[in-house]
């Protein structure tokens, strides 16, 4: 029995590696810990009534937010250790069985647990808030998107201590991920990690669809939409028509690993390279779905910070939704090298390079926008400014990998992952701690410091190009990525200059995270709700906004609403012409998301394992949560009394509406 | 501009009570699900149109389909999404107890065909084309059964649409419900058309 | 800024700056990619060189541009104009749509042309006889077949210098891809089919191989050198290795392809005839057709490069033809 049981131990948890021990402990001293101090402090039942129950867009944003932070440090320990055991030749800090995971790990994870998350948060706090919204068209669903992605999330870093991580490059290419190469359970991590967050991904499209398009306040027609929510448009539309494609996918993934089907074998007349196309027609647009919206965060600093309005408006609404349309078409592109032929490569070689047009006509847009206006720079500026040489280079180098007979020297090379991680560090990374910056304030009420927030900028910048540029320059040399040791001696200097910019990084990491913690103690008030100066609708509201959001829902009039309102104010013209306050209709908290996505962690774990004992009863609990939901829908709301909204208003705004 | 600011008052409070029409984003919401379950049947038939040709020299669809058995599925799926329609038909003139009979109707066709599909997948499996015999086989067996997966989900959401307009009767809420489950299940029906020509009728013919 | 921030600042730009120089002085002009060895590669490069003066025209000014503004109309210089309101254009708008459109079109015409001229698959124009070398990729080592020779080797090549090479690619393990960067741009290596990937060396040399898509644990371990010979050198390796004392028969090819970790370079005497075919039509079951080939996505190339394969096993080729 005990040999069972060791035995059983012994290949469910991950074993033979320091690092992973210490992983282990410190996993475990953290629960505790936490366990510790919310019953110490009497918080656990703050913490389901006040989070885990709660369907106020502005808090979910915060608990994604949150999340994502947590996985860009999970993401960027795995970058930092892989570039330790890339700075000298024939290295052995890490076994290459375990590098393979790592560098899995780190995209799986930078992309679906940190870029995504990053972003859902703030569609969630700021897009109700710029459209004049009390919260996003469904309360629940949004809720239940969060609490899935948590539950992909937490499933899918498990393998890191249960199990094993996969090992088979973040988009898993087949036969390698496939049984007959890949037996263990990793992929299966992979899989369902990836499946529950991704139905949740897919659900929070919808809903901000049908919010953007239904619940914009009177007046604000699309043309005057605030282009961050522009973006979020875009964005959610790409995600409608890019995760159906991916949960298909891995669908058919787990047939092959799960039932033994043939949809991407080798036998059995499989086709390894549907998978390919497949994966990519989700993966070009999920790039895209990534870095809109950084570009909308971009067009509200620059706008705010340059103290002008934002230039060719109906241009760079028009570049966006050509950018989300044409990502559909590039997805070759991913592998020029497969010997499609020459047309098919010159189709998609050529709508590759027209994306760079509207990418182009954008960035020409920002930088008239500060032309003739009165620049200032705090940190979301500075990003912002940072942002573009790092964009318009990595986009140049785009182009350069776009050219189909040239993309065979730089496929598969550093030079590669120089360009992938400019566009997404330079644009998507360094977009959302633009926007972070930008709407903290909004968020907590308080500012960020800025003196250390200079430092994690300049930190950040300057290990970006010390950690990229020689890699551009290493592939070229021919090094190619995904290896975890190699002996040219051509490489070194090269790959120690690489890992020098990586730490840099990461002390940037650091000083963001002394920035957050700081600030928490020590910081200015926004007691205005308008710190910045801003322009659109969510700096009319105090910060942090209510559970409401808006007493009563203004009447908008033109794209910057807040600053023509604040310039009608300055020269003495009539206000807003507000009406009285009325009961306002809010959801009811709901614990049934996290119930729900508690059931599909179950579920994915069973079928991770093959346990069906578990999957079943998962499965089940699914369900039964559906039909909970739908017979108690209808008493899920309830009414704000006007006395309430009165006195909450009173004591944010000091008496003045 | 939709309204004048004469008008944005009226228009305002309207606003200020919290009244986007419920059933409204619902509709909407309901329709961008039916968009993604498009791409993701689309993407199954694309996958199937690949691997058609692939049964890795074993049995063929040509060999086993039975097309009789499809033509009693078709005719009790068409049939049933047009007694939904009916079902809506009584809804809207507020006939509950005829609009519970025709989805009651509705739910005994759609249970048929699930039989009839479960006894075409037993039959299949019998003559040895399974999930793992062929690249074809799984395309097949993936695409038609989560026609049918999805089917069985209409059914069970179906009834428990029934009991709570037994138990509330009728109101804009379960009106809504029993809306969307009517585009639902002309939805499935339409995919089905398709998987009668593609996946049936090219191999047969 | 205070003046000790600004010294930092300014520190931090010189350290970059200095590195930057290093690293390009280091190594310029010994870049792989940048230092061409044969007539692919020299295309390639010649493309790399177009693309990037091409992109140049738009960033350099962009990124002067975005210097200039940045720096003339922070909010300190009160001397700058402060326009507000000003915020649309059609003549500079017009602009910067027509410029990079412009741009595009010429890019799109020259990768066109490229991109057929240098098809993989496309036979080098040469007075010579091109020599063929059937590679396939193996858990983790590259076995490589000289069917005209009869000989075969792991993770080593020699080619004649100034002869055209028919690499043909295949794999018997996860996909892979075959690169030599001084010769010219990689291909994959597909289990279950063959690719058509023409290199040649213009001197002699070693070159660096590699298998560039990943393919598992050992990965790492695919390398392998492209020696570069005379004539004469050529053929007297062809002979060193006919009197190699190993030769691969079907059974060790079996041991062969099981994973190992690393393998060092080698040669066999000789191989059973077929071997690259059947490797190739491994997963084929009789009668079924050339799966991979059926699929949309690789039509084109599959057409006459890789007939012979599937004549030399498959009874009924033609219908994996009748797909595209």
């Amino acid at each position: 029995m005990l040999d069972n049981i060791k035995e059983f131990a012994s290949e469910f948890f991950v074993t033979g590696d320091p690092l992973i021990y210490g992983a282990d402990a410190s996993i475990v001293l953290a629960t505790i810990g936490i366990v510790f101090v919310l019953t110490y402090f009497k918080k656990w039942g703050w913490l389901w009534r006040n989070w885990i129950t709660t369907v106020d867009h502005k808090k979910i944003g915060i608990m994604y937010i949150l999340a994502a932070m947590l996985m860009l440090f999970r993401g960027g320990v795995d970058a930092v250790m892989m570039r330790t055991q890339l700075a000298f030749p024939d290295l052995n800090f890490l076994e290459p069985e375990h590098y393979n995971q790592i560098f899995t790990t780190h995209g799986v994870v930078m992309i679906f647990f940190m870029a995504m998350p990053l972003m859902f948060g703030l569609f969630n706090i700021i897009v109700p808030l710029q459209i004049g919204a009390r919260d996003v068209a469904f309360p629940f669903l949004n809720s239940l998107s969060f609490w899935l992605f948590f539950a992909g999330a937490m499933l899918f870093n498990l393998s890191f201590v249960i199990g094993g991580s996969p090992d088979a490059g973040w988009l898993a290419y087949p036969p390698l991920s496939g049984a007959e190469f890949n037996p263990g359970v990793g992929q299966n991590f992979y899989i369902w990690g990836i499946q529950i967050s991704g139905i949740g991904s897919l659900a929070s499209g919808i809903n901000f669809l049908v919010t953007i398009l239904k619940m914009r306040a009177p007046g604000m027609t699309m043309m005057k939409l605030p282009m961050f929510t522009w973006s979020v448009f875009a964005a959610s539309t790409t995600i409608i028509f890019a995760f159906p494609i991916l949960t298909i996918t891995l669908l058919l993934l787990f047939l092959d690993r799960f039932f033994g089907a043939h949809f991407f074998t080798l036998d059995g007349g499989g086709n390894p390279m549907m998978y390919i196309n497949l994966i990519w027609m989700w993966g070009h647009p999920e790039v895209y779905i990534v870095v809109l919206p950084a570009f909308g965060v971009f067009s509200e600093t620059v706008a705010t910070f340059a103290r002008k309005r934002l230039f060719g408006y109906a241009s760079m609404v028009f570049a966006m939704v050509i950018i989300s349309i044409i990502s559909f078409f590039t997805w070759a592109h991913h592998f020029f090298t497969m010997g499609s032929g020459a047309n098919v490569n010159s189709f998609f070689a050529i709508s590759t390079m027209i994306i760079a047009i509207p990418t182009g006509v954008k960035i020409f847009n920002w930088l008239f926008t500060m032309y003739k206006g009165r620049i200032t720079f705090p940190t979301p500026m500075m990003w912002t400014i940072a942002f573009i040489p790092a964009f318009v280079v990595g986009g140049m180098t785009g182009v350069m990998l776009s050219v189909a007979p040239a993309d065979f020297q730089f496929h598969n090379s550093y030079f590669l992952i120089a360009h992938f991680h400019q566009v997404l560090i330079g644009g998507t990374v360094f977009g959302y701690f633009a926007g972070l910056y930008y709407w903290w304030p909004k968020m907590f009420g308080f500012k960020l410091n800025e003196y250390l927030g200079k430092w994690a900028f300049w930190f950040w910048n300057i290990g970006f190009y010390v950690c990229f540029m020689p890699q551009y320059l290493v592939g070229l040399d021919g090094m190619t990525r995904r290896i975890s040791v190699f002996s040219n001696p051509d490489w070194i200097g090269l790959n120690i200059v690489s890992t020098i910019g990586a730490y840099l990084m990461g002390i940037a990491f650091l000083f963001q995270v002394a920035q957050i913690g700081y600030s928490i103690f020590r910081h200015e008030k926004d007691t205005t709700g308008d710190i910045w100066d801003g322009r659109t609708l969510e700096w009319s509201t105090p910060s942090p906004a209510p559970e409401y959001n808006f007493a009563v829902i203004p009447q908008v009039h033109s794209r910057d609403e807040w600053w023509e309102e604040k310039e009608r104010r300055r020269r003495g013209e009539k206000p807003w012409q507000l009406g009285p306050i009325e009961p306002i209709h809010m959801p009811k908290n709901s614990a049934i998301p996290a119930i729900m996505s508690a059931c599909w962690f179950v579920l994915g774990f069973g079928l991770v394992f093959h346990w069906l004992w578990m999957a079943i009863p998962g499965l089940i609990g699914v369900f039964i949560c559906m039909f909970a939901r739908s017979f108690s829908a209808h008493k899920a709301e309830y009414y704000i009394p006007v006395e309430e909204i009165e006195r909450t208003e009173a004591k944010l705004r000091g008496g003045s509406v | 501009m939709a309204q004048s600011p004469a008008h944005g008052t009226d228009h305002h409070d309207h606003h200020a009570a919290g009244h986007h029409d419920p059933q409204d984003l619902k509709l909407l919401g309901f329709w961008m699900f039916l968009v993604t379950d498009v791409i993701m049947f689309g993407t199954l038939f694309a996958t199937f149109m690949v691997l058609r040709g692939n049964t890795d020299g074993s049995i063929t669809g040509a060999e086993v389909l039975e097309m009789n058995g499809i033509i009693i599925s078709t005719f009790l799926l068409l049939t049933s999404s047009f007694t939904s329609g009916v079902a809506v038909l009584a809804m809207n003139q507020n006939k509950v107890k005829q609009m519970i009979i025709w989805l009651v109707i509705t739910g005994l066709l759609g249970a048929a065909f699930l039989g009839l599909e479960v006894t075409e997948f037993i039959h299949l499996v019998h003559e040895g084309a399974t999930l793992q015999t062929s690249a074809y086989w799984s395309a097949f067996f993936t695409l038609v059964g989560t026609h049918g997966v999805h089917v069985a989900v209409g059914l069970f959401w179906m009834i428990a649409i029934i009991i709570q307009i037994v138990r509330r009767g009728l109101n804009s809420d379960t009106r809504g419900k029993v809306t969307v489950f009517s585009l639902y299940w002309h939805f499935l029906d339409a995919v089905w058309i398709f998987l009668l020509s593609i996946v049936y009728l090219m191999e047969v013919m | 800024m205070g003046k000790k921030r600004r010294s930092l600042v300014r520190a931090a730009f010189s350290a970059v700056t200095l590195v930057m120089t290093m690293l390009l002085l280091s190594g310029c002009g010994n870049y792989m990619v940048l230092d061409p060895k044969g007539p692919i590669a020299a295309k390639q490069l010649d493309l790399i060189i177009i693309t990037t003066l091409l992109c140049a025209v738009i960033i350099v000014p962009v990124l002067i541009i975005t210097f200039v503004i940045v720096w003339r109309y922070r909010a300190s210089n009160k001397k700058a104009d402060y326009k507000p309101e000003w915020a649309h254009s059609n003549l500079l708008e017009t602009i910067w749509w027509g410029i990079p459109i412009v741009i595009v079109i010429i890019l799109a015409i020259v990768t066109v042309r490229y991109t057929h001229e240098l098809e993989p698959s496309k036979a080098l124009a040469s007075d010579k006889d091109e020599v063929v070398i059937q590679a396939v990729s193996l858990n983790w080592k590259w076995l490589f077949l000289y069917p005209e020779e009869g000989i075969a080797t792991i993770n080593t090549i020699t080619i004649p210098e100034d002869r055209p090479i028919r690499f043909e690619l295949t794999s018997d393990s996860p996909m892979n891809s075959f690169w030599v960067p001084e010769l010219g741009g990689q291909l994959y290596a597909m289990s279950g089919m063959s690719m058509a990937l023409y290199l040649q060396a213009d001197e002699p040399g070693t070159y660096f191989g590699t298998g560039a898509n990943f393919t598992g644990e050992h990965f790492a371990n695919m390398t392998f050198d492209v020696n570069a010979t005379s004539e004469e050198e050529y053929a007297q390796w062809i002979e060193e290795a006919k009197s190699s004392s190993e030769t691969l028969t079907a059974e060790s090819y079996e041991e062969l392809s099981k994973p190992t970790e690393k393998e060092e370079p080698r040669l066999y005497a000789s191989f059973p005839n077929g071997m690259y075919e059947s490797i190739v039509t491994k997963y084929l079951h009789d009668g079924a057709e050339l799966h991979q080939h059926g699929s949309a996505e690789t039509g084109d190339l599959k057409g006459p490069e890789t007939v012979d394969v599937q004549d030399a096993d498959s009874e009924d080729h033609s219908s994996s033809h009748s797909g595209h």
